[in-house]
């Protein structure tokens, strides 16, 4: 029985046209699985079905019915629930709380917890869930979250989930406790749109694949009939090469941090606690961990934003007593910012602007009494835009018009000119498309070949294991020792992403040597 | 009804938005000249000619105009970084100060260095006054619009004290003034006939240094970048708080210049109501202009002629000249919305 029909929806913003003539339908007890790249249009259409937006053409049918096109509750009303890739949980209130919000009837002061409690019960019962209804939400798990999220919709009554990207932020374990749970569900007759880059994932947990690519529905293929090359064909529209990693001999330590201590605010735990990383020449060391976890106060500390508590900061033997990206910069750090466009880019200055931020204050660029020089900047940000195929229609045009890729290549063209002694990759193709990450990734590979160190911050496991010559993972601000790429699985990598950083001293070799 | 980006916008279209809003502003004000019963062609062309409509009239407009330029500038360079500096009006007020102290007898020197010596003096008071608002904010993030805010408050009592106390002119009859420049420091006029003096060279000038420090200098690309993205300038290793002092210092030294050509161009003495709210239209001066340093100078002559030709309006005709402040917030009003739809389209589904 079909359950969700989407009818040739077509939405354009201007020239732009993100949704061309999309159609779907999603069966009763089916995993449909949403690929595409970011910037394929998945967010418009969600956007369309929650009535956020209004569609040029076409219509979207639940179960039946049609939906009136830019009612926010009509989907909802109608059993559509959605879970957000961001949770939209109140940390200060328990997990009930958080579950019956937004449903208490307007005319009754009290809330009828005890029923509430009972209908929540059946239905964790029901699908197999593991909750605690009195639990505040500050103190659960990120993989409980995403229940408790998912719990949401299902008290709401719905029988359609759309799940977005909702295994980014867990560790592979709970990926297959969710994986469970979905299953469970769908035996019991509900419907689940699964949205996802991530071949493997939806290689593991759909029924069958629709491919959305620049618009356009391009393909829909049984999952069964589908392999990891075939989707990533289609969701491209090409073949796609993986990057050819060479094994280097690790050379001098480019940066090394001393047992570095980050306070965190007053009363809270320590954002970084006693962490040692070295990082030598030739060398990619990953640093894998779910999000959360420290990662953004040492890209900080690395970035030269932050200064440490306690412990000490080595660039190329010599310790760091000048904190600040100007000292970071000149003394061969190269950074590539965890947002790019919060921190990599001014969005309202032009191309070129943006290009020579780092060097601005070297002279070629600019001349007496501090006048830039234009013709030598522009000079500057030609060379560097065709050096590293950055596409834009002029170098005068705002920054914040590239597209995430371009901006990225922006970045890295700024950062990788200077040819930096270690680069601070942090997470370095989120949101990218692939061809964006193999030329990411293909820069940072030749950067480590030309004698860089580079700590390449990630969440996606794939990518590391890819390319990291070790990996480093990290739990509530305390690190593992360097683990050697060759020595470790991805399960054992999960473990202590999990929390057991011990798990891995039995592979500490790569430390050792 | 929903606003969608332009993807281009014209450069005509830039251009045209500002006037087009002030056409609108001035139909919207149609509306309570009629009220009066009074008929709007002659109040419109009583007011025009009240501002530009003779020699005499042009100059005091453009007279009028020169503290408005610079604490119009002091607006737009402090905006341009996100420092919201709600002070020029004690900025204005410190540089008067200055002046005085300088100009009143303290020293007495050939004119070629009583007059910049004066400007000097005015811009460093202006610009000190802005010291304590930027270290408030730099080292415990207070904000800035709260404390430039007040400080007008706390200098105006300090010349009112002045005034009535150590600094009241002797030979003022008890009035609340100050002594008067002596002539070597007293600005040489420009227009034979007229109140015009040299401060308005001044503004012209400084508004074109400021323009060449924004568009082509280090110092600009970085007030620039801070303003319109502090976190990535920081990540790009530009100091924020270093910009903001230099972007605080330059804001208050301007507002400092229009105490100065106030003081020592065209009432010659300092009193208590030396600006009535010079500090506060140059908010308005730099909105006009969309915070573009030569834009204010045609903003600030524009605002100066609706003041001008208001009071003169108001002798033609039975309008009372309070129409000009109304004029002038509408004209604003109308800029801002025209500002965002020449970035903006309207769709209508």
């Amino acid at each position: 029985m079909m359950v969700l029909h989407i009818k040739g929806v077509t939405k354009s913003f201007g020239s732009l046209v993100a949704n061309d003539n999309i159609s779907l339908t999603l069966n009763e007890g089916e995993v449909l699985a949403l690929l595409g790249e970011n910037g394929a249009g998945k967010t418009t259409l969600l956007n369309i079905l929650f009535g956020h937006y209004v569609a040029d053409e076409g219509e979207i049918d639940v179960f039946g019915t049609q939906l009136s096109p830019g009612a926010t509750d009509a989907a909802i009303d109608a059993g559509v629930g959605m879970v957000h890739q961001h949770f939209t949980l109140a940390d200060n209130l328990s997990v009930l709380e958080n579950i019956v919000l937004g449903t208490e009837p307007l005319t009754s002061w009290k809330l009828d917890t005890a029923q509430a409690k009972a209908k929540l019960t059946a239905l964790a019962n029901e699908f197999g869930m593991h909750i605690e209804p009195d639990k505040l939400v500050a103190d659960i798990s990120v993989g409980e979250r995403q229940r408790v999220e998912i719990m949401k919709a299902l008290y709401r009554g719905a029988r359609i989930l759309i799940l977005d990207e909702p295994t980014a932020v867990l560790t592979p374990q709970e990926v297959d406790n969710l994986f469970i749970t979905l299953r469970a569900m769908v035996a019991k007759g509900l419907s689940i749109i699964f949205i996802s880059h991530k071949l493997h994932e939806i290689l593991a947990i759909s029924d069958r694949v629709n491919v959305l690519r620049r618009g356009c529905m391009v393909g829909e293929i049984a999952t069964k009939d589908a392999d990891r090359d075939s989707l990533a064909e289609m969701m491209v529209g090409r073949e796609v090469s993986r990057p050819e990693v060479e094994h280097m001999e690790a050379g001098a330590p480019v940066i090394e941090l001393g047992n570095v201590i980050v306070a965190g605010g007053r009363g809270h735990k320590p954002l970084l606690n006693g962490v040692s990383i070295t990082i030598h020449k030739h060398e990619i060391v990953g640093l894998a961990g779910v999000a959360g976890n420290g990662q953004s106060a040492l890209g900080d500390l690395l970035s030269g934003l932050r200064t440490p508590s306690s412990g000490t900061v080595c660039i190329a033997g010599d310790t760091v007593v000048d904190y600040s990206p100007r000292a970071f910069i000149t003394k061969g750090i190269g950074r590539i910012p965890e947002d790019r466009h919060a921190r990599g880019v001014v969005g309202d200055m032009t191309v070129w602007e943006n290009m020579i931020s780092e060097n601005l204050r070297e002279k070629p660029l600019w001349r007496f009494g501090r006048l830039i020089d234009f013709d030598a900047c522009r000079e500057f940000s030609r060379n560097l835009i065709e050096q590293f195929d950055v596409r834009c229609k002029t170098m005068e045009m705002p920054a914040k018009q590239l597209s995430g890729g371009n901006m990225q290549k922006l970045i890295l063209a700024r950062t990788l000119q200077n040819e930096p002694r270690f680069i601070l990759a942090n997470q370095p193709v989120r949101g990218l498309d692939e061809g964006a990450i193999a030329a990411v990734h293909e820069r940072l590979l030749a950067a480590k070949r030309a004698g860089a160190g580079v700590l390449l911050v990630s969440e996606d496991l794939d990518e590391l294991f890819a390319l990291a010559d070790k990996i480093v993972v990290i739990y509530h601000g305390n690190v593992s020792p360097p683990l050697s790429v060759g020595d470790v699985t991805v399960q054992d990598i999960g473990i202590m992403m999990a929390g057991d950083l011990s798990h891995g001293e039995k592979f500490d070799r790569a430390g050792a040597a | 009804m929903r606003l969608e980006p332009r993807e281009s916008v014209s450069f005509w279209l830039v251009l045209f938005a500002p006037i087009g809003a002030i056409g609108v502003a001035l139909v919207l004000t149609s509306g309570l000249i009629l009220w009066t019963g009074e008929s709007i062609i002659e109040a419109y062309v009583s007011l025009l000619k009240g501002a530009f409509g003779s020699r005499f009239a042009l100059a005091e407009t453009l007279t009028r105009a020169t503290p408005l330029m610079l604490t119009g500038l002091a607006a737009a360079v402090a905006f341009r970084a996100r420092f919201w500096n709600i002070g020029a009006e004690g900025q204005l007020y410190c540089g008067a100060l200055a002046a005085t102290y300088l100009g009143t007898g303290l020293v007495t020197l050939h004119p070629a260095i009583m007059v910049p010596l004066l400007f000097i003096g005015g811009a460093l008071a202006g610009g000190m006054a802005l010291l304590l608002p930027v270290y408030l904010k730099s080292k415990l993030s207070v904000d800035e619009v709260v404390t430039t805010l007040l400080l007008n408050f706390v200098i105006l009592l300090f010349v009112n004290y002045l005034l009535e106390g150590p600094w009241r002119d002797p030979m003022s009859m008890g009035w609340p003034q100050a002594a008067s420049i002596i002539d070597e420091g007293v600005l040489p006029r420009i227009m034979e006939k007229s109140r015009l003096h040299l401060g308005f060279i001044i503004g012209i000038i400084s508004a074109v240094l400021v323009w060449v420090v924004m568009r082509f200098t280090v110092w600009g690309y970085e007030i620039r970048a801070v303003g319109h993205n502090p976190s990535a300038a920081t990540f790009a290793g530009i100091s924020v708080n270093l910009t903001v002092l230099r972007v605080a210092l330059i804001s208050g030294g301007l507002a400092g210049f229009a105490g100065v050509t106030e003081v020592a161009g065209l009432k010659g003495y300092l009193t208590l109501d030396l600006s009535p709210g010079f500090g506060y239209a140059g908010i308005a001066v730099a909105m006009l202009a969309n915070l573009h340093p030569l834009g204010v100078i045609a903003s600030a002559i524009f605002l100066a002629g609706i003041y001008v030709g208001a009071d003169s309006m108001s002798r033609a005709v039975n309008i009372p000249n309070y129409i000009a402040d109304v004029m002038v917030a509408v004209s604003v009003l109308a800029v801002l919305v025209s500002l965002m739809l020449s970035q903006y389209r309207v769709r209508f589904r």
